[in-house]
Order: C-alpha cells, then structure tokens, then sequence
C-alpha cells in the first residue's frame, strides 16, 4: 500500500481519486486526496479522523450514496458522524457495476463494501497493535478507535492511518457476523439532506462552466418522420444565438442562455417527410386484437398438456388487460454537458450508465474511452430513462460541432415527446379449473409494441400449475422504447394478481388461501423449474395477511396482490373504502423481504414511493398518440399522482438475514393489483385497462 | 435586451436579458442561483417556486420584466444557515428521495406557515398538492410541514 498526501492535510487509506480536480456540482474533492492507489477505492481516512467514502453507483434517489457508505463504514466500525460521502466518477479500472438499474446495486456490493471496510479495519487494528507491541487479537474497534482494553489504551483511527497505510492488505478478511451489525439497520437520513434543502447545485441541469452554451435539440415531431430541411435563418438571427447545427434527424439551436435558444428554436423552419408509419393509438388497439389472434407467437413457457387440461376443465376463466405507453417523468429532464477536444472528451451530468455513455461516445467521435471522462451528478429521478445514452450522444454531437463545450437540455415537452417509454402491452389470462376448483391448466399470451418478451415466463404461478403456455408475440413500431422502472413487471404484476383474483373468485376461494395454495403446489410437486423462492413469497403473502388483518377487518374492502421481481418479494393489500358511495383508496399495507434491511429510513420511503408510483401511474399515467405523435406534452396534458390522492402506505419488512436482494423496483410492480382488486370488492367492477381513471367503472368518481 | 435591477435575498442584482425571460432562467442562467429548478416550464409542478413579496409564485412563469421592485427570496436566500423551521423539519424526517423537487416543494411550505403558522392538515394537502414529487415522497413532505409547523414559535 502507498500513502497518498492529501492538498489539505491528512493521510488517505488506499483511495483512489483520478479526477479529483474536476467534481464541480458533486463536493470539493480537492480537500479529499490527490493521490492514486489502487487498492480499494471505497475509503480514505484523514489524520482529522475524517473518513470520506466513496459511493460509485449513479444516485437517482434510491439512496445509494446514503447506503453504500453505511455498509463500508458498518465493517470499519466508523463513527458515522465523521463520515463523508462523496460520489464517484466513471472509472472502470477501480470500480464494477456502475449502473444504477435492475435494482442491483446492493445485491452487486453488498460483499465488496463489506470487505473494503473490513480490510481497512484489519490494517488499523494492525498498526494499533504494532505501536503497542501487544497482540491484534487482543485489539477491538469501537466507532473510529481501535482499543486495547486490557491496558486501557486506544487510538483514533485518524492516529493510526499513516502506519495503517504502510502495511500489505490481507488477501482475506473476516466479516462481521449480522448480528454485531450495529449501523445497517438504523435510520440514516439521505447524505444530501442539507445541500438539497439549501438548494447547492447538484444536479446536471446545475452544472455551469465559463464559456459553456446551452443547446436545445428540435427532434422530429413524431415517429416515423424523418428530417427533410432546415431554414434556420431566422433562428440564427436572434439575439443570443451563435449557431444552428444538423445531425441525424435533429436540429440543434445553441446559444448564451436557456431561455434564448428556447425562443430560437421556436423560430426554426422545418420540413419532415415520412420514414415509417406514423402511428395512432387507435391503430395500436388495432394491431393487439389482430396479433392476440392471429399474431406468430414466441412460446416462452410450456409445462404439461395445455390443450387437454382445457378441454377436460369444468370452468374456464378468461380475461385481457391492457397498458399505454408512458413516459418516464423524471422531474429533472434530461441534459448533459459535453466537451468534446481534439485530445479527450469530457462529459459530466446525470446518467444510469456512465460506462455506457462513454462507450458510445467513444464510437461517436473516434475518440478512445481512456481519454473520456465521465462524471457523474446527482439526478433529478432516473425511472430508466438514464439508462439510454441518447442525450449524452446529443451533448457530444453538439459539442463536436460546434468546437465548444456544450450543455444540451430537454425542455419537459422534449422529455416527454422525445421517446424511450415503458411499452404498450396487452395481455390474454386462460385458466381452466377442474371440478374441485385447481387450476389445472393457465394460459398467457402477451403482445407488445417493441416491448421484447412481455412475459416473465419463469415467474409465479409457474411452477404451480402442471399445464402451462406463455408466449408472446412483438410489434415493431417506430415509437421508441426501454426499461422503465420494474421494466414489462410494472404492468404485467397488476394484470397478472387481477387475473388470479377472478380465477380465485370463479374457483371460490379465497384470494389469499388460493395464493398460498398454489405455491404449496409449487413446493412439493413442482411442474417443471421454479426460479423463485417459493417460502420467501409465503412469508410476505402471510405477513401481508397478518399485519391487514386480511378478511376480519370492518368498514373496508381489501384486494390482495403479491410480487417477485429483481430479487425481492413484495405482497400487498390495497384497502378501498366507500364514501358518499364512491370508493376511495385508503391504505396500502406492504410486506416486503429484500433481505437485510441496510437503511431503514431510505428502504421504508423506497417502498412508499413505489407504492405511490405504482398507483399514480396505473391510476392516471396514460400517452396516446396520433398520427406518430404524442397528445401529452407535459404535466398538463400527462397527469402525475399528487399529494391529496395517495393512500396511507404501512410498510414491513421481513427480517430473514438474508443478503440484501435489491429495494429500487420491487415495491412497485403489486401496487396496481393490489388497488384494483380492492376496488372490484367494493364496486364488483374489474379493472382491466390503465390508466383506470378511463375505465368505464371509473366514469363520473374521480 | 434590457437591464433589470432585482431584489433577491436581500441583495440586489443587475440581469440584461429579454424583458420577456422567466425569472427561473435569469436566477439559473444569468445569476448562478441554480437553486430553483426547471421541471415543466408551464407552472404545473412547482419546481421552481420562489417567494415574491413572501408569496409563493411559480418563477417559470413569471417574466422577469413583472418582477419590478418585489423582493424575491430563493431557496438559498430563505435562511442564512439552512436553518429555517422548513428546512430543519426535511432533514428530520428525512424527506428526499432524489431530491429535485424539494426546493420548491419547502418554498411552497414555508409561504404557506408564514401566511397560516398552524394550519389544518387539510390545508397542508391541499396547499402541497400543487408541487409534484416524481419519487412519491408526499408521506413525508407532509409530516415535516407538520413538523415544522409545531416548532415554530409564531
């Protein structure tokens, strides 16, 4: 190990900072380290006992820069009130996995970050015991210090840091076993807390530099159409404007301010033609009654003998839902800085997939990714959308036009019309009942415009009914699309617990015991691979059930619905009151097992906003489209959950033990079945189609 | 272009812009008070809320040319040492997910306890529901409007 002098004094434990001078809206790096060491980039500790801790992973508001420091600093036995979080940047040769998607951060980490204070933590207790001359095993560690009880010495971990750093890293460390855990678990608040309530720039769109100019991009104004030509005379006129560049199907209007190019871009003259089919919502219904009929599927799933399981059926349930595209909504719109020189390129603003980003941009400009750099901010929301680096080529594109460097920015109609949405899908449930009321055959067709496999066809209830069909047929279409928070499950979740309500109703059972019924089924005779954890889903099903009071509680109507994505389970009883004879969403009660439960404060809000997310978008979330272009612009036409229409969220977590499987995305996907299956027992109306404020059980209440 | 003398916490600035520019963009572009934030441009979210004269007003909407003598007050001008009730009561209950809409959402809370310092939790409702919160965290903003309420001393 190497010792790395830091510009403000103090001493750094194997800390790696490449770019440590360029950190404009993340902290002041400078007062961190100078040095490089490639050892384990997560910590340094100063001589001032301050320990500063790196997060790589991009934060989107899942709280991973409040996490990730916490498990580290877990295993170093810090005090976490001298603990600084600070983000890191792109930089693969130190770090893995950055990428904030799929809920897999944690689950990724959780070992490394372990480690990484462990052997920190190792190497103090090591220079402790060498000044001492005593034994490290007689040395132990208590928030920051490293003491030696028997002869009542001890050292601050500031004290010990030279000699630490001068010592060979073990190969292996012991962890702590989870029951010593004495900070995961706890309530921490967000890192950011007072630079957000103060308004510090943080964010991409916060990001300024001297002789930056803005760009705004006119893409074209549907899908399919594609760039004929440009007249930007006028544009070019008016005050402010410095230039207006071309690439691809898109015009870029760059300028000294926001608000300049915005009117500019107003002023351009532009004439499309058409690429593609420019398709209408109407056409979309079209093509799905066509293609669930006719449509060439992809099998995805089959168990059994589906055919005969229908014909020997005494009843057979059927149904079909279906969901419209929807934007992503990050109330921060995307942007990106871009400085693209003849010798490297610097890019810094708010991405999922900062590798990503450099990787394309690489492609883009010839230019090698050792000599991009990439810095990542703190993000206005992400929902997926960051994940695509779409406006990180534009920033590039731009840039490299120009000769300058270039802050590209989407207006929130560019954010919502400019594409990459969660798919539109619509789905066919079959379920045949024998005369004892099994489910003995279960059928799933999904068809979706540019949405891949639909399906998740290795998820509950497969494995619970012996004869089994999913597949799947695609539609490609010219509006684009890409992961959106709890991709394809976001909606599939909500279709498929409505489903197995009325197969439960039609079988007369009830929704909880037919649940549990089939995942007993799934447990001692399963048909054919079961990739979940059949007793991780019972224990939310039956916490969920507990903690409602499901079916014994008076006043209210619940619906129950319960999910496995990305890891984790969540169930979820959505109870629906009627007042003045229209029912009103009350309260969501929601069991969750993601393993380990690392910040309370953080994973408890993860779930309420999930849960609030997964209700407004299926309650209200709805874009249409005619002739190739969207009808919903912007907040006023889009219409996202506010304040006064969300139930109460009561959220449990399950304590297992187990390694943390992952919180960003699991909330979400059982909030919708949960909400319509509540709202069918009090009104005996199903909802089958989001948004479910047009559905017709809907009309004249909200 | 025009220049413009304004009053933004407490101190005064001078902006040559088009007298037709929101006073959301000559804050961020032309005064480095990145503070307030674009979220829609259409005075739907609230995102860029700002105080005019102690009202809440929506700055991305508001010409620069309509502000005139008003006192206008950012989030980084609503106390000197982050230590507004407000801003004390979100850290406290820990109300930030990503945290972009949360400047707006306290400038919205503290006009709101500055005109009624102890409202119903009908009035934080429906006062709060004009300012979205793309992460859900409505639970919380409510609580610490509520928190903020009963431990300040008006």
């Amino acid at each position: 190990m190497k010792i790395a002098a830091a510009a403000g004094g103090g001493l750094f434990l194997g800390f790696n900072w490449t770019n440590s001078n360029a950190l404009p809206v993340v902290v002041d790096a400078r007062s961190i380290a100078a040095g490089s060491i490639h050892f384990n980039a997560y910590l340094s500790i100063g001589t001032d006992n301050i320990i500063t801790i790196v997060s790589p992973n991009p934060e989107i508001g899942q709280g991973i820069k409040t996490a990730f420091p916490m498990v580290v600093a877990e295993e170093l036995d810090a005090d976490w009130k001298l603990v600084k979080t600070v983000q890191g940047n792109l930089d693969t040769t130190i770090f893995e996995r950055q990428v904030t998607g799929g809920s897999g951060a944690v689950p990724h980490s959780w070992e490394r970050l372990r480690n990484a204070g462990a052997t920190a933590r190792h190497l103090l207790i090591e220079a402790a015991a060498s000044t001492w001359k005593v034994p490290a095993a007689e040395c132990s560690t208590e928030n920051g210090n490293v003491l030696h009880k028997t002869s009542g010495k001890s050292l601050t971990y500031g004290q010990l840091a030279e000699a630490a750093s001068k010592l060979e890293a073990p190969k292996e460390v012991k962890l702590k076993s989870e029951k010593d855990f004495k900070l995961i678990g706890q309530s921490v608040r967000n890192v950011d807390n007072l630079d957000i309530a103060t308004g510090k720039p943080l964010f991409g769109l916060d990001f300024y530099r001297e002789g930056m100019l803005f760009a705004l991009i006119q893409r074209p104004k549907a899908f399919g159409l594609k760039l004929k030509s440009v007249n930007a005379e006028a544009a070019k006129a008016m005050p402010g404007i410095v230039d207006v560049v071309t690439f691809e199907n898109s015009v870029a209007v760059v300028g000294k301010s926001t608000w300049q190019v915005k009117k500019a871009k107003g002023a351009l003259k532009i004439e499309y033609e058409k690429g593609a089919e420019l398709e209408s919502t109407a056409d979309h219904n079209r093509i799905f009654t066509q293609l669930m009929d006719n449509g060439e599927a992809t099998v995805r799933r089959k168990n059994g003998d589906v055919e005969a399981a229908f014909k020997g059926a005494s009843k057979v349930i059927k149904a079909e839902y279906q969901c419209p595209f929807l934007p992503h909504s990050p109330l921060e719109p995307m942007n990106f800085f871009a400085h693209v020189r003849e010798d490297g390129v610097e890019l810094v603003g708010p991405t999922q997939t900062p590798d990503r980003a450099r990787t394309e941009v690489a492609k883009l400009t010839g230019i090698a990714p050792e000599k991009i750099t990439v810095e990542i901010t703190r993000q206005g929301g992400g929902f997926g959308r960051r994940l695509a680096a779409d406006f990180v080529l534009e920033a590039a594109h731009v840039s490299k036009l120009v000769k300058a460097p270039v802050k590209v920015i989407w207006t929130r109609e560019d954010d919502m019309t400019g594409g990459i949405y969660r798919p539109a899908v619509r789905y066919r449930f079959e379920a045949a009942l024998d005369k004892n009321g099994e489910m003995i055959g279960y059928k799933l067709r999904g068809v979706g415009i540019n949405s891949g496999n639909p399906t998740r066809e290795d998820n509950f209830p497969s494995g619970s009914v012996d004869n089994l069909l999913i597949d799947s047929v695609e539609h490609k279409s010219p509006i684009t699309t890409g992961p959106w928070r709890a991709p394809i499950t976001n909606f599939l979740a909500f279709a498929e617990q409505s489903f197995l309500d009325e197969v439960a109703e039609a079988a007369g059972k009830d929704p909880v015991a037919f649940r549990l019924a089939l995942l007993e089924k799934a447990k001692k005779s399963p048909a054919g691979e079961v990739k979940y954890d059949v007793d991780r889903m019972i224990g939310v099903i039956k916490m969920a059930a507990e903690k409602s009071n499901w079916g014994k509680k008076k006043g209210v109507f619940q619906g129950f619905s319960v999910y496995f994505s990305h890891r984790s389970y969540v169930a979820q009883v959505g109870e629906v009151a009627m007042e003045k004879g229209k029912p009103v969403l009350k309260n969501v009660i929601a069991a969750v097992d993601c393993g380990i439960v690392i910040n309370k404060s953080g994973s408890l809000q993860q779930v309420r906003g999930g849960v609030v997310d997964g209700v407004g978008h299926a309650m209200y979330g709805n874009m249409t489209f005619k002739d190739g272009a969207p009808d919903q612009t912007n907040f006023n036409g889009f219409r996202l959950i506010r304040m006064s229409e969300i139930p109460e969220v009561d959220v449990h977590f399950v304590d297992n033990g187990i390694s943390p499987t992952g919180l960003g995305e699991p909330a979400l996907p059982p909030a919708g079945g949960a909400v319509a299956n509540a709202f069918y027992k009090a009104t005996k109306q199903r909802l089958r189609n989001q948004p479910f404020i047009n559905e017709d059980a809907f009309k004249g209440i909200s | 272009m025009a220049l413009f003398k304004l009053s933004i916490n407490n101190r005064s600035y001078d902006a040559d812009v088009e007298q037709d520019t929101p006073l959301l963009w000559v804050l961020r572009d032309n005064l480095g008070l990145v503070g307030t934030k674009y979220g829609c441009g259409i005075a739907q979210c609230g995102a860029c809320t700002v105080h005019l004269d102690g009202k809440a007003v929506r700055s991305c909407v508001l010409p620069v040319s309509a502000v005139g003598k008003g006192k206008v007050t950012t989030i980084e001008g609503l106390s000197e040492k982050g230590d507004h009730p407000v801003q004390k009561a979100w850290d406290e209950v820990d109300v930030a997910q990503c945290g972009y809409c949360q400047a707006g959402q306290i400038m919205t809370a503290a006009a709101l306890l500055k005109e009624k310092p102890k409202p119903t939790d009908q009035e934080i409702v429906t006062t709060m529901s004009g300012n979205l919160c793309r992460c859900g965290t409505y639970h919380r903003i409510r609580e610490a409007v509520k928190v903020a309420a009963s431990k300040s001393n008006q």
